[in-house]
């Protein structure tokens, strides 16, 4: 069964849509968009760097988005600059020498258009493997943050004098970004993965009551749309990133008519 | 601090001196003060004096540049700040956000609104509520841990006169249940007359002058007037 490239891909789309719901969640309530795409940025420094140190490539791009999200932990605390100025410095910077020092090699050996916009046939077993166990852990730590984790995106004054220690857990919550980014290299691309976090959370969010209501729902909207995108790529051919963002899009545009039609008849907002 | 130390109990938090510098200006300078147990401590001071810097140094979520701050080993803070944004985003409801930070039973719940005259409300989303009805659910949310000490800032800010009353009436019918200590910051300076305060804290303006008077002596303006 998984020598069907498609069956390979929809099983690496459904590992990275489960992890990239709730994380995408915290994207949308920390209003970290613009973080998610510097970490999203540095993935292609991620790539040189697996090729020159002959990693895996997921491996290599966890590393370098890992090494982005620890330099923006510790500028942030030095107030230099507004955050996002700090941001919008190290995502073009990192992905200038990304770009920069894959130009070095030669041509076959990148798949350029497919690290941005992701590729069907990319996904090998080994991915798979990667996807899943890193996935697994992924989940494991984000329900062992969970807590503080929510905590501190209510308030994190409030968190600190709990004891819930919030700059700690924003740090784990990093890495795991830096996870998804890696993971979602071959299905969705560099270009594109911070949709993939950002519409399903804000698709479903008039729908859920609590954060973990939430989270699980993004998570199965996220899914819906790889699988779906997934599907629409094999049919008619086309880059599977933007067809899996597109899918999630239309089920925003969706959710908003069933929404409006839904409150037409009846005033009272829910 | 040492000489009063005998007859007020259990000393909670102690703060020596403490200034914090932003870029070489002081926000604040030359602050004494502790708080004991079951005891309330007003902290006044001009607008722009510095006083939420100050309690927010105390509670060591701002680190000091010029003296220290000393907690109780142990010690259960509650804080409640004088107004925070809340991400609209965010789907939490008034009884889920009182599980924020530990885990407790309905009925714990059930007592803590209560308490501060929220358990009517039901279960809305926290975004729904006014101001004031936010601010009293701030405080449940710092009494169900039982706090040691309650830190609050202008609580009654953004609540009517009567409104206000009611809330320093509550703040210190807890204190008195809790035994707990209170550190509050207030601009009413009639309120910090009350007789049932026992030390007030004065944060000094244009602390930046060496050749003011008051820069020579610590500012601790204490007048035990109860006990």
């Amino acid at each position: 069964m998984l020598d069907d490239f498609f069956i390979r891909a929809l099983l690496a789309g459904i590992g990275l849509a489960i992890v990239a719901g709730p994380l995408g969640c915290f994207i949308v309530w920390r209003r970290l968009a613009y973080f998610g795409e510097t970490i999203a940025h540095s993935a292609l420094l991620g790539v040189a760097f697996a090729i020159l140190a002959e990693l895996d490539l997921m491996i290599g791009i966890f590393a370098a988005a890992s090494l982005v999200v620890v330099l923006v932990y510790m500028l942030e605390r030095q107030e230099l600059m507004p955050i996002d100025s700090l941001l919008g410095l190290l995502s073009h910077g990192a992905l200038a020498l990304g770009l920069l020092t894959l130009s070095f090699f030669p041509t076959f050996r990148i798949d350029l258009h497919g690290l941005l916009f992701g590729n069907i046939l990319a996904v090998s077993k080994q991915d798979l493997l990667v996807i899943w166990l890193g996935g697994t852990i992924a989940i494991a730590t984000l329900l062992w943050i969970w807590k503080p984790l929510v905590a501190a995106t209510l308030n994190e004054e409030l968190a600190a004098v709990s004891g819930l220690h919030p700059d700690r857990t924003k740090l784990i919550f990093g890495v795991l970004l830096a996870a998804v980014v890696a993971a979602a290299i071959k299905i969705v691309g560099v270009l594109l993965i911070v949709a993939l976090l950002i519409i399903p959370a804000v698709t479903i969010r008039p729908f859920s009551a609590s954060p973990e209501s939430m989270a699980v729902r993004a998570a199965v909207t996220g899914l819906a749309a790889v699988v779906g995108g997934l599907y629409l790529s094999a049919q008619i051919d086309t880059p599977t990133g933007p067809s899996i963002v597109l899918i999630a899009l239309l089920a925003f545009v969706l959710s908003r008519l069933a929404l409006t039609m839904f409150r037409a008849r009846k005033p009272q907002n829910p | 601090m040492p000489q009063e130390s005998e007859d007020k109990g259990i000393k909670l938090v102690s703060a020596t001196n403490i200034g914090v510098n932003k870029a070489g200006r002081w926000i604040f300078r030359y602050v004494d003060l502790d708080v004991y147990e079951g005891e309330l401590v007003y902290v006044v001071g001009a607008n722009g004096s510095g006083k939420t810097t100050c309690i927010k140094t105390v509670l060591g979520l701002i680190a000091c540049d010029e003296g220290s701050v000393w907690h109780a080993a142990g010690l259960e803070i509650g804080y409640v700040p004088q107004r925070i944004a809340v991400s609209p985003t965010l789907p939490i409801t008034v009884r889920r956000m009182m599980n924020l930070a530990g885990r407790f039973a309905e009925a714990q719940i059930e007592a803590a609104l209560e308490a501060v005259g929220l358990e009517r409300l039901g279960d809305p989303q926290i975004t729904t509520l006014s101001g004031g009805e936010f601010q009293r659910l701030l405080l449940a949310r710092a009494l169900i841990h039982k706090p040691g000490l309650l830190v609050l800032d202008e609580p009654d800010q953004g609540v009517d006169l009567a409104g206000s009353d009611a809330l320093l009436e509550l703040i210190n019918k807890i204190r008195h249940e809790l035994n707990c200590g209170v550190l509050m910051i207030s601009h009413d300076l009639d309120r910090v007359m009350d007789p049932d305060s026992d030390v007030v804290v004065l944060i000094p303006h244009e602390h930046d002058d060496p050749l003011a008077s008051y820069a020579a002596k610590p500012v601790n303006l204490a007048c035990s007037s109860r006990s």
